[in-house]
């Protein structure tokens, strides 16, 4: 039998042969071993720098899912982020986990003939959901789309100009659908993100294993993952935090819109929203008979974008029905009155 | 029964060692080459250490493109392992006789591309330290990950008790009794066929990305991975044949040959009918393709590398269909082409273009670092390491020189221990007559 490369080797034979451990084998087997280890060693070295001792502590470690966490569980959970949030950022945030009503179904309505394309939206949503500053996370993309086409395949997401709006231009802001049949919760393999009975769909942090799947199931492009820990200066913290929505991140989980719940569950109105000024956002209670979004649905001609995705998404465009020659321009009285 | 539970916690252990001990046994260019890969290894290791520490923020992976290397890989080898059962359906289906002493090596190299699939899932993670909530709040049947899990998992454990099984009859020098793995084989056949169905639905059950929400993704993937997987068995016997002696048939290796040239066909006629439908109806949710066949707004980075797959996979179309596939070199170029072609089908061609441009309509390219390339080539090369552990202590067993009460001239400690038993090793019989 011929076994050129396996034992072909005289002096492999005889070494390995030899009965018991020799003076030359043991140093032989001793240097290799010493070496390999050495390697690997080396190979790991750069696990060293890993600092934030909390990400993976014992405690967060057997942290349960949102859904199986009692109140003395999230009274912990609680604690143990107000804790990092302070070392981290030396502000001691006041965070709670904050419910969804009773009779409640959020939805927004986005004004196109009034939205300017300012994209104060986008860094209110920044400033107040205490996104990644750099790298740069931003829940809110705003197109500028060119008039005649609702096409976002042609849109321009990067557009700078000296003063907006454009006269040609109309401009789309994007961010997440809050979808009834939300595909990115379909997908996710371990639970971490679901929809809560007022609509919004949520993601608990401390449960995503960063998969992104749902990055890749989404049809809005409205989820974003954390490639790098987050970074925001101190002084940027927004202490008003709540476990489901703005508290800061960890490395390697997925974020998103999450209509400000921290602040919509408790009656005020999304960031986005509020800095908006032209008044082209509205949100509220679609279950409610005399919400404003209510009447928006009832009386103007909504839209969703892409509907043929079947997502059923909760965040409706629709435009004035105006002089239509005009229609970018919220100063023009012919684009005045309410909704 | 009691004795036998016994006798098995006695030898098995002993089994692995003396395995354990083999695999540190060569010539130089054994060691040449496990040195080689371990150096390779040790670099992805210190690339994915860098990973885990910063994020993958070291890869080149963004919101736009989500998914690059790791998925791309990871999909290959889900391919290569399902495509044992082009060496398993002949045999145990067929009876086929040339492969039969061959079937286990196909078994071991999907044992093996399931461990890797298993490593760059972990990799492509952002949190791998926190897999234990798989365990823990599993979505099944919602999400089609979960359904992967299962049948990457299960198909690793069939494999590993198929080849475990009759290796360690071999190796007590018993015959496989049939019950104990016929089974095992003919579930691991259809399972084969669903590891890569499923993996195939993980993308093309996604209505946000036009690119894959195609019904042909399933069969295309089944039809290159039967192209690429035998194209890879048919080097790797012969590696094996002329790195150990171990007897390899040329009705073998043409048994191999038919199967590949009848699914590269399949395959490409595939490719073409998708090539059909995103083309001739000009619908916009063809600009994936069409970033990917002709690039877009300027942006390009993927079509040199489809044509360049669409290529090699028509080269050894060519070489597979006429006479040239006669020469074993040109059809070991063939081989070669193709599961280069394929791969870059499958990852460059099939995972990334789906991303560009994104659903809201940006384009932005994507170009792997070379940490994340480091990763990608350590998994490589540790799993080839494995696969020729695997074969090198198999070889033996499988011709009666390692067996259970037989000195083996490498294992100095059984050859102090066992001096007694020598004797007995004329149960064995010689790989002479085997052959």
């Amino acid at each position: 039998m011929q076994l050129p490369i396996i034992n072909q080797s005289e002096k492999t034979r005889e070494y390995a042969s030899r009965p018991g451990m020799t003076r030359r084998s043991f140093l032989r087997t001793g240097t290799a071993a010493t070496g390999a280890v050495a390697a690997i060693a080396a190979s790991l070295s750069p696990l060293r720098e890993l600092t934030d001792t909390d990400q993976f502590s014992v405690s967060r470690f057997l942290q349960k899912h949102y859904k199986e966490m009692d109140g003395q569980d999230m009274a912990a959970a609680l604690e143990r982020i107000s804790k990092a949030v302070e070392k981290r950022y030396d502000v001691r945030p006041d965070i709670r986990d904050i419910k969804p009503m009773d009779g409640v179904e959020f939805v927004y309505a986005l004004n196109l003939t009034r939205c300017i394309g300012c994209r104060k939206c986008v860094h209110a949503c920044v400033e107040e959901n205490n996104q990644s500053r750099s790298p740069e996370i931003q829940y809110i993309r705003v197109l500028e789309m060119p008039r005649g086409t609702t096409d976002i395949e042609q849109g321009n997401h990067h557009y700078q100009r000296a003063t907006v709006p454009s006269e040609d231009h109309y401009y789309m802001p994007i961010q997440c659908h809050q979808c009834a049949n939300p595909p990115c919760v379909k997908v996710c393999p371990v639970e971490a993100t679901w929809q809560d009975s007022d609509g919004i769909t949520v993601i608990d942090y401390d449960w995503c294993i960063g998969c992104r799947y749902c990055e890749a199931a989404c049809p809005y492009w409205a989820r974003r993952f954390n490639f790098s820990t987050p970074s925001i200066p101190k002084d940027k913290i927004n202490p008003d935090m709540s476990y489901l929505s703005n508290r800061p991140r960890e490395n390697g989980v997925m974020e998103k819109c999450h209509f400000c719940l921290h602040r919509t569950r408790l009656g005020k109105m999304p960031a986005c929203l509020e800095v908006c000024p032209t008044g082209a956002r509205k949100f509220g209670n679609v279950l409610d008979p005399n919400s404003e979004v209510r009447q928006i649905l009832e009386s103007k001609r909504v839209f969703v974008l892409k509907q043929e995705a079947g997502t059923l998404p909760r965040f409706f465009y629709y435009f004035d029905e105006r002089d239509s020659t005009n229609e970018t321009n919220p100063a023009n009285p012919a684009n005045g009155g309410d909704a | 029964m009691i004795d036998s539970i016994k006798e098995f916690a006695r030898e098995y252990p002993r089994f692995l060692y003396r395995c354990f001990r083999l695999s540190f046994v060569g010539d130089w260019r054994y060691y040449t080459w496990m040195f080689f890969l371990s150096v390779i290894a040790l670099f992805g290791l210190n690339a994915y250490a860098k990973q885990f520490v910063q994020g993958l923020i070291t890869t080149g992976m963004t919101d736009q493109v989500s998914w690059g290397l790791y998925i791309a890989n990871f999909t290959y080898l889900v391919g290569i392992a399902a495509a044992a059962v082009m060496l398993v359906i002949p045999v145990y289906v067929y009876k086929n006789k040339d492969l039969h002493n061959l079937v286990i090596f196909g078994e071991l190299l999907a044992v093996v591309a399931i461990i890797m699939c298993l490593m760059f899932i972990t990799a492509d993670l952002g949190r791998p330290d926190r897999f234990l909530h798989l365990f823990l709040r599993f979505n099944f049947p919602m999400s089609i990950l979960t359904w992967d899990v299962i049948a990457l998992n299960g198909y690793l454990l069939l494999n590993l008790h198929i080849c475990g099984y009759l290796i360690w009859c071999a190796y007590n020098k018993r015959q496989p009794t049939k019950i104990f793995y016929i089974p095992f084989v003919f579930t691991a056949i259809v399972w084969a066929i669903s590891i890569h169905t499923v993996t195939a639905f993980l993308y093309s059950g996604l209505g946000a990305r036009p690119f894959w929400n195609s019904a042909v993704i399933a069969p295309r993937f089944l039809a290159s991975a039967f192209a690429a997987g035998p194209a890879l068995i048919i080097l790797t016997l012969q590696v094996i044949k002329a790195g150990t002696g171990y007897p390899v048939s040329d009705k073998a290796i043409s048994t191999l040959k038919g199967i590949i040239t009848v699914a590269l066909g399949i395959n490409m006629f595939l490719l073409g009918s998708e090539v059909f439908t995103e083309f001739y109806t000009g619908a916009s949710h063809s600009v994936s393709a069409k970033y990917l066949f002709f690039g877009l707004h300027g942006y390009s980075a993927l079509v040199p590398w489809i044509w360049s797959a669409i290529a090699l996979n028509t080269f050894a179309l060519l070489v597979l269909l006429t006479p040239a596939g006669k020469n074993r070199w040109l059809l070991n170029a063939a081989c070669l082409a193709m599961i280069v072609g394929i791969w870059i089908e499958k990852g460059m061609g099939l995972i990334v273009p789906a991303f560009i441009p994104s659903p809201i309509g940006e384009i932005v390219e994507y170009v792997p670092t070379l940490n994340e390339v480091l990763v990608c080539t350590g998994i490589w090369a540790f799993g080839l390491l494995m696969y020729t552990i695997l074969v090198r202590v198999t070889i033996p067993v499988l011709y009666g020189d390692l067996l259970v009460d037989k000195i083996y001239h490498t294992d100095p400690s059984i050859f102090e221990t066992k001096k007694s038993s020598s004797t007995q090793d004329s149960a064995g019989v010689s790989p002479e007559k085997r052959r």
